[in-house]
């Protein structure tokens, strides 16, 4: 018996590690080895996948995949440029009058700008239930009953599926989608301003929503394409207009986010059913395009995949970008079909440290870097170049460093008495404005970055970043009100300078010249851990170099965000992301219309400078070229001289990759990149089985050492048996 | 017995209902309806009138706990209080903040969560048990001294240095299981094999201490000497009569635990990236999701009640001195 005991347990175990192949540690199965999949990790679950909901990064890193809207940006360029995805062309704005006539697009006539966009015929959406057809021609999935959904919990429990043509009604369906009454669509009170038409049909389904409600029918399905939209016109199968009241040249940017991808009628009719929401049957869980990738499994608590679409018509690899691109490789593949990779495994790593260890074992493909793996991933040369560690180059890891389109800023609060540039008086407006230059200038952000971020970032000469129209490089782009130029880059003024500017704002030596009384100013932030103390004490140490105090208001995101909105908050640290490569979504963040205490807006330092917001109104019109950068430098000059803003940095992005993975560029707008990534499965098998050889001598030390842990009390015991038994 | 079952029952509602208001006291002095709506719709070009849209769809539009404006009992039942509360004691714990199907999601997790807790427990259980038995065999020798220096050095490290080092040691350096993840059916095994020892480690040291203490008071009993008089061994002694004399300090704390096994560990969740409840827990009070919160705080309480229960019915089984009325 015992023999019998000790052979199946020893069957159990070859079984068990027979399962694991020939590496022990590979935490996918065996017999996806050798696939050209594509495994990467996730940390935050995705809020909503649906398009006209979805804004966020992680969000973004799927719905991309599948979602098309009618333009994209080119992977490779730099400037960002917009070119076609689904669109045949890149629509030309058509500025015309109130009576619909053509006028130049300078004209002061313009009432209405037209966007004509013509889509590609044969174009075909995913395989989905939702457009599965019986013999008869008819849907055969929007009918169901709850004993039709008894034993259907995802996607895959219907057992047909069908495609059909991307057509241009799909695209106004979507925009219409932007002002549906129970979705909430970030977008939708900017679009509303601009769209002709929007708020209007807003009402209308808000009217068609209360009648369902009140006929007992609160859930049921709202037919959006019965209700015309004034501004979104089909003009032919594959083709319709969007007519943009007055100017907004910006908008071509919302045309390559999904909030104007295409959504079916089918689709949302399909999710709209009795039952399907209560078991997560909706589009803000199962997506439907027409891309490269569609989402075939969503436990977002363990993993994500992305399976090549087998309806999708392929896209060719882009044939140009920028110089050095061809050295880099990036131009190899040329013309040839997208996607490369079948299938996308995305896993939930809560986590950095069993991510950052599962990216060296290879079952990772990619990572960031987070500053505990910092050093040991990163090598800065003596001329200041990020490279990979020794450690990384010996396995072949690869870096990519680009500076992203973001800016991480202090605000002093425009409304504050102290610090603002509200007051009625002007002379208490010239101490503030000095007041905020001396802080700018003794806020050290060179070593801010050097000491919190790795070196990731460049200091910010104001709050347009590189890669962005507007922004300038060298001695014409700094803020001399901080900077001085000197040899071939730019100096921090001194503490002197900064020291000279407070005792022309009245505080010299930090104290208050009439009163005596110490200058006392407040910081609030959502840093309050223990690990943000260091950050913390910083802030204070350059505060003390103008013997300022600071007191230090730490609090969580919302009551932050709480006092932001209320205009309460004196100074306070934030940073932008950009929505689009264009200045105007950066300048925006200083027009007095769009303050954050007063209007609800992204002003968020409550700013407002007359000849500012009028230069504001004329350059967001404009088409970028000389005129427009004069009126930014104009404008930058403003801002650097109020300060409302100590411009701190902008982040440098560092991410790696292991060598088998090819195609690779960051782009900081385009999120669809997958589609033109490339692995060498086969390469990627061979290091993991190098790198991941179990080691198994601990398990012998380990059983040794418990049998001579075990050894004493053994003899212990038998002893003790024995002399009781003598006894 | 069947009437102690029903009275201990009905003692749970008001338990219940002051767990639930205390969760709710407790999201809302932190979390008001608008920020739980800023959660959910971003922070980037979020109006007002969205916030109060998402916030009347929800109900979260309506007083906390008393409706100065509405009549008679609407009063209180018009309440978020009311409206959120009510639901859960006949379970339904409706849908999470962001639209999703919480039953759907419990049902999903609890299975992970019980496949790390449940062999944890059991082999947590008896390894314990056994070395604090051993402990006992050997008390006041150096056997015993060094055993309880090595349980208190353990009972003194951190959990979360175990899981950091065994993730670090066995499957890092070793290679010997997958640092996380997890998957379905039998290949569940090579995933969950490192947390459920990691689980049984780091529990030795303070558990072993609770039994050693508890088999000491057992041993120095009249029976124990009894059962030595008549020649027994000493194996026979501890595991036939001291074994079973001090059942019941081990089912207080072994049984009530058992329900709670479905709640899943936090931590042990998050570093595995185990898709279990816990890490579920983690996940909503991240994202301010009072709906998630509120059905966990609810379930956690009633599993703890039923775990009270159980332990009360179990010392019925093994003495049979005691008799619930």
């Amino acid at each position: 018996m015992r023999n019998f005991q000790r052979h199946a347990c020893l069957l159990a175990l070859v079984a068990f590690l027979s399962g694991c192949g020939e590496v022990w540690n590979n935490p996918y199965p065996t017999q996806d080895s050798g696939k050209n999949i594509l495994y990467s990790a996730f940390t935050e679950r995705p809020k909503h996948l649906d398009p006209v909901q979805s804004y966020s990064e992680d969000e973004a890193e799927f719905n991309a995949q599948v979602y098309e809207p009618p333009l994209q940006y080119h992977y490779l360029k730099r400037p960002y440029t917009l070119i076609p995805l689904t669109a045949e062309t890149v629509p030309r704005p058509r500025t015309v009058d109130a009576a619909g006539r053509d006028v130049p697009a300078d004209s002061p006539r313009v009432a209405y700008t037209h966007y004509d966009i013509r889509i590609r015929p044969g174009i075909l959406y995913q395989p989905h239930p939702a457009f599965a057809r019986g013999p008869d021609g008819k849907l055969l999935y929007h009918g169901l009953t709850q004993d039709d959904l008894r034993d259907i919990y995802s996607l895959r429990d219907f057992p047909h599926s069908g495609t059909r043509e991307l057509t241009a009604e799909d695209y106004i369906y979507q925009i219409k989608r932007l002002a549906h009454p129970r979705l909430h669509s970030p977008v939708y009170g900017l679009m509303s301003e601009y769209i002709v038409g929007l708020k209007e049909f807003a009402e209308a389904l808000k009217a068609e929503d209360r009648a369902l409600a009140a006929a007992g029918r609160q859930h049921a399905w709202l037919d959006l394409s019965k209700i015309p939209l004034a501004g979104v016109e089909l003009t032919g199968k594959y083709s319709y207009r969007i007519r943009i009241k007055g100017r907004y040249p910006q908008f071509a940017y919302w045309l390559a986010m999904n909030f104007f991808a295409p959504v079916p009628i089918e689709a949302d009719r399909f999710y709209a059913q009795p039952g399907m929401a209560d078991k997560n049957l909706i589009l803000d869980w199962y997506p439907v395009g027409t891309g490269p990738y569609m989402l075939t499994e969503n436990n977002p608590n363990a993993r994500m995949v992305l399976e090549r679409n087998p309806n999708y018509r392929g896209e060719a690899y882009p044939g140009e970008g920028e110089e050095r691109d061809a050295a880099a490789g990036l131009l190899a593949d040329a013309g040839k079909r997208l996607p490369f990779i079948d299938k996308v495994v995305f896993s939930r790593e809560r986590e950095g440290i069993p991510y950052w260890n599962k990216f060296l074992q290879g079952y990772y493909d990619f990572s960031g870097i987070s500053s505990d793996s910092f050093d040991q991933a990163v090598r800065i040369s003596v001329e200041g170049e990020a490279g990979v560690s020794p450690e990384m180059t010996a396995k072949g890891i690869k870096l990519e460093t680009s500076v992203g389109t973001a800016t991480r800023y202090f605000a002093f609060n425009w409304l504050d008495p102290v610090v603002g540039g509200g007051q009625a008086d002007a002379a208490a407006r010239e101490r503030a404005k000095k007041l905020r230059q001396a802080i700018s200038i003794a806020l050290d952000w060179e070593e801010f970055i050097s000491i919190f971020a790795n070196g990731r970032g460049i200091p910010a000469q104001g709050p347009i970043p590189p890669g962005i129209f507007g922004f300038r490089a060298g001695d014409a782009g700094i803020n001399p009100v901080v900077y001085d130029w000197v040899g071939d880059a730019p100096r921090r003024k001194s503490l002197e300078a900064a020291r000279k500017l407070l005792v022309d704002a009245g505080y010299p030596n930090g104290r208050d010249a009439k009163s005596g009384q110490p200058l006392v100013l407040y910081l609030d932030t959502t840093d309050r851990g223990p690990g943000d103390k260091p950050r913390l004490d910083w802030y204070r140490k350059q505060f003390a170099k103008l013997s300022i105090q600071l007191e230090v208001r730490g609090t969580d995101y919302n009551r932050f965000q709480e006092k932001v909105r209320k205009g309460a908050a004196q100074i306070f640290v934030w940073g932008w992301n950009a929505d689009y490569p264009d200045p105007e979504n950066f300048l925006f963040l200083f027009h007095g219309p769009q303050s954050r205490a007063k209007f609800q807006g992204e002003n968020a330092a409550n700013y407002t400078n007359p000849e500012y917001d009028r230069l504001f109104e004329q350059v967001k019109h404009m088409e970028n070229g000389a005129a427009r950068q004069a009126l930014i430098d104009r404008m930058m000059a403003i801002l650097r001289e109020d300060a409302p803003w100590s411009f701190g940095f902008h982040p440098k992005d560092y991410s790696l990759h292991h060598g088998w993975v090819a195609n690779l560029k960051p782009n900081h707008m385009a999120r669809n990149g997958l589609k033109y990534q490339k692995i060498d499965a086969a390469q990627r098998e061979r290091q993991r089985a190098v790198w991941n050889r179990p080691v198994l001598w601990p398990l012998g030390l380990m059983a040794a050492l418990l049998a001579a842990g075990a050894a004493p009390a053994v003899i212990g015991w038998r002893r003790r048996e024995q002399s009781r038994g003598r006894a | 017995m069947l009437a102690y079952i029903i009275r201990r029952l009905l003692y749970a509602i008001p338990i219940l209902i002051g767990v639930n208001l205390l969760t709710f006291t407790l999201f809302f002095v932190v979390n008001t309806p608008d920020d739980m709506a800023r959660m959910q719709l971003g922070i980037k070009r979020v109006t007002p009138e969205a916030i109060q849209k998402w916030k009347a769809e929800r109900g979260y539009d309506k007083p906390l706990l008393y409706n100065g404006t509405a009549e008679g009992a609407g009063k209180i039942t018009r309440t978020i209080f009311f409206e959120k509360s009510v639901k859960l004691f006949v379970f339904d714990f409706g849908r999470a903040d962001d639209g999703r199907d919480i039953g759907h999601e419990i049902r999903m997790r609890m299975g992970p969560s019980l496949a790390i807790a449940v062999p944890a427990f059991i082999l947590g259980l008896f390894v314990t048990i056994s070395f604090a038995l051993l402990l006992a065999f050997f008390r006041a020798t150096y056997l015993d001294f060094w055993g309880v220096v090595m349980c208190v050095a353990m009972m003194s490290i951190s959990s979360l240095f175990y899981i950091i080092g065994g993730q670090y040691l066995v499957s890092k350096v070793w290679h010997l299981v997958p640092i996380s993840g997890y998957a379905g059916g039998l290949d569940a095994g090579r995933f969950l094999l490192l947390p459920v020892l990691i689980s049984v480690v780091a529990g030795i040291g303070s558990s072993t201490r609770w039994y050693r203490t508890i088999f000491l008071e057992e041993i120095g009993k009249d029976y124990v000497r009894t059962a030595r008089a008549k020649g027994l061994s000493e194996m026979a002694v501890l595991f036939r009569h001291v074994l079973k004399n001090a059942m019941i300090p081990i089912l207080t704390g072994a049984v009530v635990v058992i329900p709670l096994l479905f709640m899943g560990s936090l931590l042990i969740e998050s570093f595995f990236g185990i898709p279990g409840l816990g890490s579920y827990t983690i996940d909503a009070i991240n994202a301010q999701d009072f709906a998630v919160v509120r059905s966990m705080v609810f379930i956690g309480s009633v599993l703890y009640i039923a775990g009270l229960l159980l332990t009360d019915l179990s010392y019925t089984l093994v003495d049979p001195r005691v008799r619930l009325q």
